[in-house]
């Protein structure tokens, strides 16, 4: 992607530069409250990563990250911000709730594989009409996401209170719970000697989390499609050149990247929620766009990112239980300065990086060869 | 200024027979070594010419003296006095003007708002605006600046535009005027109408520095040249003293031949066959109208023109980027101009190959790397989908072998193509076109932004191409190339075909009179 910073800069030292500012000003943050930097760091990394219990959750959002990180890094290529992972995942929990509902499966891995595409053809359809309108109207493809957040979260509720809604089970706008047969190995199913406990959220559609990062990169970097959504993202006049249609491949881009998102429903709708329950996706479309600028657009990166966002996940709340000072909105606040820092102000340690490395590069590289001879000079 | 810092340092006088005298300027951006050590002299009531290839250091250069970026190390002299321009302010109270290639005039202004503006002499306009209108009035008649004081900008063809750019530094009084490649987007007949001014303002004492890439106008009208190359200033020589040729060697470094070494053409069959060709465009202004065109196998039509004129359309058209009513016959069979099947990916599959215009905007994906660009367009090929991946090392072999064959450096398949020089990108493109071996080949300014070493390089591909019996239709606003390299040149005016002239039976002046829409003493209606 860039010539002047070797890759390791590029893809783990400035994102890690990024974070320690982070970290540093959530801990002025949390000294100023009065509370200790230094423990409630201990807190958190010890919360999330500290024991079987604390990967458990910390792995569970980061599968949801996952999902929703390549759904934005897709759209990343071929140059468009999708905005609306939040409700291309909510209707892909409506796809999953659908298809597990009113299907009798036999075994789970069956109803994994349809809820599967339950969930991505939902997904995929609700990023179809901004794509839509993008490609043939010129609507900007951001502003129309962020309105189809609103419009899927009125669609949830219309459902969820009025159509999809249990008869007499005490009201709450939630689906009847899915079939036993189709409940998902947990981590305490698939490896109780790692000392996963039975409420582990964490299931098997975490490997899904993985297949698809590895999908994402064959798509990306080694298909002809990949190449074709690249090259228009890089350049729309070059794309018209080479006969890449930018209508289809906006819409390709944005049906696969709404598919992703939507796949997030297999881990939180079936995996934990095992319903459908109002707000399935708890922020994870829009923590999906940190991870995607974080993890640079690459699927390696994105599951770093999700990683480390699952940890402020699951440590950010371990924190607000043993610090009753430092409470949810002070842990919002931590996660927004990480963003803040690896996304916005991106380029506040990138530019310094790269003239740090060109001026270091200008020393060993031996000057260009130069032709001497000047004959006729003067 | 790092040099000039220590506080016992005196500089020497200048010389006051000098306008400018630069000493030792130097100017790095990150590792690139943009001026080295440059020292020059230019003298009061010359036009001094600036030569050099694209990336040499002209503007760079340029640019430091008229106050854009501030020099490493090194001096200014201006008429004697050692002078600090830190800003354009400063350049312009020292008495410098500059024409920048891109002009910079408020389209919506009439001419004499654009004269004054920036340099008003009260909170009223009206006394600024009589003094200007009285000295524009006595430069048009010192001058042939004749320019409707009170006409808009945007209503005005680009020579008086330019016109406009000299007078608002004029008015700025102005002794020393800087053109950066002034005549890049006149007609001929306006660069010379150009030349005569500048030649009026010299007889009158003021200084001009002309910046160019061009040889034939370093010979016409300066008195003295500057040649740079890599940054560095490699001789200044008395113009009368010159010759292209050495010019040329000085700015490459080796020699080179400046005239397209070919045999007579020996057309065959039609290739490619356009009748009545028109496009509107998004503005619902006709680009292109009714073209007619034959194209025969074994030679090269040029189109020649000024640049906005449809050439660039003509060429949309014909490889597949814009929908056109008409007709286009490829070896004898139509091609659709609307729909599905009037992509450039149909294109291809004709055997219409095409070299755009703009490469870095079309032709390379300027972030990827070669290897990815010699796929570019040609993405379906079966060589490189074996199956449902992409073959990489496919790629990377094809374009190792053609980088090898184009003579492209530095032959690494894996630097980004934004690494390579301008002549070189182009080198990847044509290879990526000519070694498809298609029955047309279709060329947008071919060495537009390419250094004179390329040129020659890129020239002898076309015309190998031809001599193999394919079809070439070549646009290019360079007339000297559109006349060194065609077989057949066709000259557009305002979206039309003006007249179709064979090289050896005209000339520039003929030429350049069609290209202003002129044919038999009557001008063509403009639109």
């Amino acid at each position: 992607m860039n010539d002047t910073l070797p890759k390791w800069v590029d893809i783990l030292l400035i994102p890690m530069i990024n974070l320690a500012l982070a970290l540093f000003v959530s801990g002025i943050v949390v000294a100023l409250i009065g509370e200790n930097p230094f423990e409630a760091l201990a807190i958190l990394v010890n919360g999330a990563v500290g024991s079987a219990y604390g990967w458990g959750y910390t792995l569970f959002y980061a599968t949801n990250f996952i999902f929703t990180g390549l759904g934005v890094a897709v759209a990343f290529h071929a140059r468009m911000f999708n905005i609306g992972g939040e409700g291309q995942a909510a209707i892909g929990g409506l796809g999953v709730a659908l298809v597990l509902l009113f299907v009798p499966w036999p075994h789970w891995s069956l109803a994994l594989l349809a809820a599967t595409l339950g969930a991505a053809a939902f997904g995929a359809a609700w990023a179809s009409i901004p794509a839509y309108l993008q490609a043939r109207r010129g609507s900007h493809i951001v502003i129309t996401t962020i309105m189809f957040n609103f419009i899927a979260s009125a669609l949830m509720v219309y459902l969820l209170s009025r159509v999809l809604l249990v008869p007499g089970a005490g009201g709450a706008p939630e689906t009847a719970r899915f079939a036993e047969a189709v409940r998902l190995p947990s981590a305490y199913d698939i490896a109780p000697w790692l000392g996963f406990r039975r409420s582990t959220p964490l299931n098997i559609s975490f490997f899904l989390a993985i297949a698809s990062c590895i999908f994402v990169y064959l798509l990306i970097w080694r298909t002809r499609l990949g190449y074709e959504i690249r090259s228009f993202g890089k350049s729309e006049p070059g794309a018209i050149y080479a006969g890449i249609s930018p209508f289809k491949i906006t819409m390709i881009a944005m049906l696969i990247s709404g598919a992703l998102c939507g796949l997030m429903a297999t881990n939180s709708v079936m995996g934990e929620a095992e319903r459908l329950v109002i707000d399935p996706v708890q922020g994870a479309g829009f923590v999906g766009i940190a991870v995607a600028l974080m993890g640079r657009s690459h699927p390696v990166g994105v599951f770093l990112a999700a990683l480390l966002f699952g940890v402020l996940y699951q440590g950010g709340a371990e924190v607000e239980f043993e610090i009753p000072a430092i409470t949810r909105e002070m842990i919002v606040v931590i996660q927004a300065l990480v963003i803040l820092f690896t996304g916005a102000l991106d380029n506040m340690v990138r530019l310094p990086m790269e003239r740090l490395f060109l001026s270091m590069r200008r020393k060993p590289e031996a000057p260009m060869p130069t032709r001497t001879e000047e004959k006729a000079g003067s | 200024m790092t040099s000039s810092s220590g506080p016992s340092y005196t500089p020497a006088p200048g010389d006051t027979s000098l306008a400018i005298e630069l000493r030792g300027i130097s100017k790095a951006f990150g590792p690139v070594q943009a001026n080295k050590d440059i020292s020059i002299q230019v003298k009061r009531g010359t036009i001094h010419g600036i030569i050099g290839e694209n990336g040499a250091g002209k503007s760079t250069l340029m640019s430091i003296l008229y106050g854009f970026y501030k020099a490493d190390a090194g001096e200014v002299f201006i008429r004697g006095q050692r002078t600090e321009i830190p800003d354009s302010q400063a350049a312009i109270d020292a008495g410098i003007g500059m024409v920048f290639q891109h002009f910079k005039l408020v389209e919506n202004f009439s001419v004499l708002e654009n004269v004054i503006l920036g340099a008003e002499d009260g909170r009223l306009l009206t006394p600024s605006l009589a003094k200007a209108r009285k000295l524009l009035k006595q430069l048009a008649e010192d001058y042939e600046m004749d320019v409707d004081p009170d006409a808009t900008i945007e209503d005005l063809g680009v020579g008086q535009q330019q016109r406009v750019e000299i007078l608002k530094a004029l008015y700025r009084e102005a002794d020393i005027l800087i053109l950066d490649e002034p005549t890049g987007v006149l007609t001929p007949a306006e660069a010379d109408h150009l030349f005569r001014i500048l030649k009026g303002l010299r007889d009158e004492g003021k200084t001009i520095i002309l910046i160019t890439h061009k040889l034939r106008e370093i010979m016409e009208v300066t008195d003295t040249v500057s040649v740079m190359r890599r940054g560095e200033m490699t001789a200044t020589v008395k113009t009368a003293e010159t010759s292209p040729e050495q010019l040329a060697e000085l700015m490459v470094g080796r020699k080179v031949l400046l005239r397209v070494d070919k045999a007579p053409a020996t057309p065959g069959d039609v290739v490619l066959k356009v009748r009545d060709l028109r496009v509107v465009d998004d503005q619902n202004v006709e680009r292109l109208r009714g073209i007619d065109l034959d194209i025969r196998r074994g030679e090269i039509l040029g189109i020649a023109g000024v640049a906005g004129n449809g050439q660039s359309e003509l060429l949309e058209v014909l490889a597949g980027y814009a929908t056109a009513t008409g007709s286009i016959q490829m070896n004898g069979q139509d091609i659709d101009l609307t729909g599905h099947a009037s992509d450039a990916q149909t294109r291809r599959a004709r055997s219409i190959a095409h070299v755009p215009e703009d490469r870095q905007r079309e032709g390379l994906i300027m972030d990827f790397a070669a290897w990815e660009n010699i796929a570019f367009g040609y993405q379906n090929d079966p060589r490189y989908n074996p199956g449902l991946l992409m073959d990489h090392a496919a790629m990377r072999q094809d374009c190792t072998e053609k980088m090898a064959r184009f003579d492209v450096r530095p032959p690494d398949p894996t630097l980004a193509a934004k690494s390579f020089s301008g002549g070189n990108q182009q080198k990847i493109v044509l290879a990526r076109e000519i070694e498809r071996n298609p029955d047309l080949l279709l060329v947008g300014q071919p060495t537009r932004g390419v250094d004179i070493g390329a040129i020659e390089f890129i020239h002898q591909q076309i015309v190998a191409l031809r001599d193999e019996g394919k079809a070439i239709l070549l646009v290019s606003v360079e007339l000297d190339e559109i006349m060194g390299l065609s077989d057949r040149i066709a000259v557009m005016f305002d979206g039309r075909i003006m007249g179709e002239r064979l090289p050896s039976e005209t000339n520039q002046g003929e030429l350049g009179l069609l290209m202003a829409g002129i044919t038999n003493g009557t001008a063509g209606e403009a639109a």
